[in-house]
């Protein structure tokens, strides 16, 4: 890389560009942090020591993979990668509103990347699992303020990057554009930020007592002095339940783009996916973290009452998955491997929606609690749905960053290895979880019966982590020598893909779109009047796709 | 179709009416671990129905719509106004009936949990880093917990150092264990047998060695087990004033 391209990256201020700093430091934070899940296995496969005789060892790897996975690579390549890259080009901007702000974000992001990473090599990691909680966090001799600063930076990223993107949406939208023409994905990301705005406060105020408990002196969470350990928690989860929502609603948003364009259909009731489904999600969101805390000794009225509430998510997230296989009704459906994904993404979300509803229950979370049924059931929601839901949308919009394809019978290799892999983990896991396996356990000597299917979640564990590698390498490999593709190669309607062309420039669009209320970034029923809809008569009129 | 939707808004009007009423019969008995056992079986039924329902819909259209033809376009309708709304009320109210039917029963099973039996032995249990200790009062304090069978225990918990939490798999119990707070929990041991009793709020190092065994006995064997107890206990206390 020469000085030049160096210096364009390092100061650039250009969303594109932004974005794919974004994912190349959240597949970062994702390789390692998946490299830690791998000597977790390891150490589980046989009862007594395995790979570490060390427990803190163990458990200083269990926090940068919870920590990493949740804040560095799920948030941050949702919000961060998807919405940097995607979102200015579905409704037609030629940047964000603030594109210094913006990179100003991504900085302090690497900065909490390398905050993170440096937990390696000092003597002393955080050792407090990605929750920090009071008093063991303040109590231990590991270096807790690594953990607290880190989230500090985070946030402070989020936070800049929410008020970014909901002026950009509000604001710079193409002349003409109006709410109910924004595509399904603008509408996840805008209720992700707005989520993230008014809880990351919350977390980073739960986290600076947390500082100032173990640094300073004070006593907000110490019994003895008056304080109480549950105060944490409260605020911990009042962010970190919603926190679930910033990272299901965009995945949400990506399969929905890449449903409606592979099956050429409109989105399945908009309306009542986007003010029930979307916004219904965000109006209950604040409203069910006690369901984190059912044994965790709150008043019994609480927890009944969050269980009523916990429970009526499923109607949103009803309505949510109503459209989205409404969208298939009908459809002209084909397939690539970003539908491949998406698809499996379906069943995903069944397993892992299904399972949470015994946990929705107070009674029944009595037993399951701290179990590797709720580590299932969690996995398959955030790292198997929403993983999944990003590597879709990885590979639906590969062509439109790289102007290359990165389909493949290598890409379809690394997807079965991944859905295979992660079902094999995953479900011995839910078995010995209603048996009674506790999560967050170096050893399990008091459950010698559950070695077995440790051992085939420990094999399931390395199947995903080959398909991991093979696609991984694959992107890298496509990124650079895949196939030549043509303008707009999945024929879609929005935006992004009949506007734009493939590795859009500075300033997006040859020729800045203004739209009609007849247009609809899902019109495939009259696509030449969608297309007279807007002023640009975009890239299929263009440039003739190839046949 | 309106015919159909009315139809089928009806029955759910219905469905909503009766939940409660399909809640209160009276499947267990007043056991948390046996209602547990109950309520578990019915909601994996509840969930697996729901689950292959969605299941076959996704793999029928993903089936039925395919096709090689990259210029075709999907057909569907668009929704009418009724009919949009229709597609919000109909599973909005199924979704709600089964959650108010899951919510009575759920409620049901709480009450069990938390409303102590008026005989059930008291125990306090205090937990550290890493280690429990049972107080059977009058000074006889153990570090393994024996109970008789047949006798509803109660322990009430509170933590010497951080967060710690009781789990007793096999009893179906679990509550964190907290300094500067008292929680609780009970059971009704049926059987004689030893029960693993382990933690499940990390605690640090040793959190995956905090176990021990719930040894539940015979009243004889209890009543033996306590005699013993009791005289080292007091063994101990002539140890402790000697050498003072």
């Amino acid at each position: 890389m020469t000085m030049q391209t160096f210096k364009e990256w390092f100061f650039t201020t250009d969303h594109k560009r932004i974005g794919i700093m974004y994912l190349v430091g959240s597949m970062a934070a994702f390789v390692v942090a998946g490299l830690m899940a791998l000597l977790i296995r390891l150490e589980q496969s046989n009862l007594g020591p395995t790979i570490t005789d060390n427990p803190n060892e163990y458990n200083s790897w269990l926090y940068f993979h919870g920590a990493a996975m949740v804040l560095a690579f799920l948030i941050p390549g949702l919000t961060g990668f998807f919405a940097n890259y995607f979102l200015p080009l579905m409704i037609g901007a030629q940047d964000v509103a603030f594109p210094r702000i913006n990179a100003f974000s991504i900085w302090l992001f690497y900065g909490a990347i390398i905050l993170a990473m440096l937990s390696f090599v000092i003597p002393d990691p955080p050792d407090v699992m990605w929750t920090g909680y009071p008093p063991y966090s303040i109590s231990t001799t590991s270096n807790t303020a690594f953990y607290v600063f880190t989230l500090h930076l985070l946030g402070f990223s989020s936070v800049l990057g929410a008020v970014n993107f909901l002026v950009t949406v509000i604001y710079m939208r193409a002349p003409g554009m109006k709410w109910n023409q924004l595509n399904i994905f603008t509408w996840t990301t805008v209720a992700a930020f707005v989520l993230q705005l008014i809880f990351i406060p919350v977390l980073a105020s739960a986290v600076t007592m947390l500082l100032f408990d173990k640094y300073l002196g004070t006593n907000f969470f110490n019994p003895e002095a008056g304080g109480d350990v549950l105060l944490y928690q409260n605020l911990f989860w009042f962010y970190s339940h919603p926190a679930v929502y910033v990272i299901f609603l965009p995945a949400c948003g990506i399969l929905f783009e890449i449903f409606a364009t592979m099956c050429k259909n409109r989105v399945f009731n908009y309306k009542a996916c986007v003010y029930g489904g979307i916004w219904g999600i965000v109006g209950i969101s604040g409203f069910v973290w006690v369901h984190h805390l059912y044994v965790s000794g709150m008043p019994d009225w609480l927890r009944i009452g969050q269980m009523v509430t916990t429970l009526l998510i499923s109607v949103p997230v009803g309505l949510l998955v109503m459209s989205m296989w409404g969208t298939l009704y009908k459809g002209a459906i084909t397939f690539n491997t970003g539908m491949l994904y998406a698809v499996s993404c379906l069943f995903l979300v069944l397993s892992g929606g299904l399972t949470g509803i015994p946990l929705a229950l107070t009674a029944i979370t009595i037993h399951l609690s701290e179990t590797s049924f709720v580590h299932a059931h969690f996995h398959f929601i955030m790292a198997m749905f929403s993983a999944f839901a990003m590597f879709a949308g990885i590979y639906y919009w590969f062509p439109k960053m790289f102007g290359r394809f990165a389909d493949g019978p290598w890409a379809t290799t690394g997807f079965i290895f991944n859905i295979v892999g992660v079902h094999v983990t995953f479900i011995p896991l839910f078995i010995i979880g209603v048996e009674g396996m506790p999560r967050r356990y170096w050893d399990y000597q008091m459950f010698p019966q559950f070695e077995p299917y440790h051992q085939v979640a420990t094999v399931g564990a390395f199947m995903v982590a080959t398909g991991m590698a093979i696609t991984i390498l694959n992107w890298v490999r496509a990124a650079f020598k895949g196939k030549v593709a043509p303008e707009n190669p999945w024929k879609s309607c929005s935006m992004e893909w009949t506007h734009a062309p493939n590795c859009p420039q500075a300033g997006n669009f040859p020729n800045p779109p203004s739209v009609t209320d007849d247009w609809s970034p899902y019109g495939y029923d009259d696509r030449e009047a969608n297309m007279a809809a807007t002023t640009d008569p975009g890239f299929p009129a263009q440039v003739k796709p190839a046949e | 179709m309106r015919t159909l939707l009315g139809k089928m808004s009806l029955s759910i009007l219905g469905l909503i009416a009766a939940a409660p009423a399909f809640a209160q019969e009276d499947g267990y008995e007043r056991d948390p671990a046996a209602g547990w056992d109950y309520l578990w079986h019915e909601i994996v039924i509840d969930i697996t129905v729901i689950g292959i329902i969605f299941s076959i819909a996704a793999i029928w259209m993903v089936w039925k719509y395919r096709t090689k033809d990259e210029n075709a376009v999907g057909t569907a309708p668009k929704l009418s106004k009724a009919a949009a709304i229709a597609w919000v009320l109909i599973p909005a109210s199924l979704f709600m009936a089964d959650d108010f039917f899951l919510s009575a029963k759920g409620w049901t099973l709480w009450n069990d949990y938390r409303r102590i039996p008026d005989e059930a032995k008291e125990i306090r249990v205090t937990a550290y880093q890493w280690y429990w200790e049972f107080d059977y009062g009058d000074e006889i304090i153990t570090e393994e917990l024996v109970v008789p069978k047949g006798q509803p225990i109660v322990l009430r918990m509170t933590s010497e150092d951080v967060l710690h939490s009781l789990y007793i798999p096999g009893f179906r119990v679990k509550e964190d264990v907290m300094p500067g707070r008292v929680t609780y929990v009970w059971f009704n041991p049926k059987e004689v047998g030893e029960y693993v009793h382990t933690c499940t709020e990390y605690c640090g190092t040793a959190h995956a060695e905090m176990a021990t065994n719930v040894r539940v006995v015979e009243q004889e064997e209890y009543d033996a087990w306590f005699e013993q107890v009791k005289e080292e206990a007091k063994a101990a206390s002539l140890n402790d004033n000697t050498q003072g």
